[in-house]
């Protein structure tokens, strides 16, 4: 989890969560290049439409702003790649624009799965956990639902290192 | 809300023309809640992009929270059209409508 360490954001983390975060922020930038489709859920909800009973007002909205959009995500996305350790654990350092860029990365990430696991509110996590973990300890769900909620924390712990 | 209607005051002569026309109302952006965002966050982005008071975004972000949407910000069509994108580049769901 992250602190504060001079004017800079430090956390050090083991393999396995650079793994996890290495792979949401591969599949966000999946997400808006290859495989962009506004009919998608997940595209839906990172490119709302701005007037939701004018799709001519919502179309003339994203032909001006969806191209930056795009492109502010993908950096964002982007900027946790390049400050991930290499291939092993080790420690990450951030300044106070990479910061920002990882808090919003992170909310992309979290954005995205909260749709295709149907996060709705008021959604328990930990009992969500309970239940996928007896229907299926090695199912993907279980594993989807636990970085959902590592991802959580790690934003947290950042906003919180950034506001301390 | 209560939904019943004020007494009527009005006289029935007042004139039509001091209703604000539709084309005159100004255009609002309003933030709709979500269960992902983390209420710290909104309110940490509602600080950032409006250079709001902690109290006050905390208080909108509680709006969003509880209400199920907020308005934030009030003004010309362009200008709500700039703040969306800029909500929607920190990931929050917003709309722009007239007021």
């Amino acid at each position: 989890m992250f602190r504060r360490q001079g004017e800079r954001y430090v956390a050090t983390l083991v393999v396995d969560e650079v793994r996890v975060l290495r792979k949401v922020a591969t599949e966000v930038v999946g997400l808006l290049t290859d495989g962009f489709d506004h009919t998608d859920p997940v595209v839906g909800r990172l490119f709302p439409e701005v007037y939701p009973d004018d799709s001519a007002g919502t179309a003339e909205f994203r032909k001006y702003t969806e191209g930056d959009l795009k492109t502010g995500k993908i950096d964002q996305a982007g900027a946790i790649l390049a400050a991930l350790p290499d291939s092993a654990g080790g420690e990450v350092q951030l300044d106070a624009e990479a910061a920002e860029a990882w808090l919003r990365g992170l909310n992309d990430a979290r954005l995205a799965m909260g749709v295709r696991l149907e996060i709705k509110d008021g959604t328990d996590l930990g009992a969500e956990l309970d239940e996928a973990v007896a229907a299926d300890p090695s199912s993907s769900r279980v594993f989807q639902l636990s970085v959902y909620a590592y991802l959580g924390y790690l934003q947290e712990s950042l906003l919180n290192a950034m506001l301390d | 809300m209560g939904g019943m209607a004020a007494p009527q005051v009005a006289p029935v002569e007042t004139p039509d023309t001091e209703e604000v026309p539709v084309s005159d109302r100004p255009w609002v952006t309003i933030v709709w809640d979500d269960p992902v965002n983390l209420m710290s966050y909104v309110t940490w982005v509602f600080q950032k992009l409006f250079g709001y008071s902690r109290e006050r975004a905390e208080k909108l972000m509680l709006d969003v929270h509880h209400k199920g949407r907020a308005v934030v910000s009030t003004g010309a069509r362009e200008r709500m059209e700039h703040d969306a994108a800029q909500l929607h580049a920190y990931g929050l769901w917003a709309t722009v409508e007239r007021s």
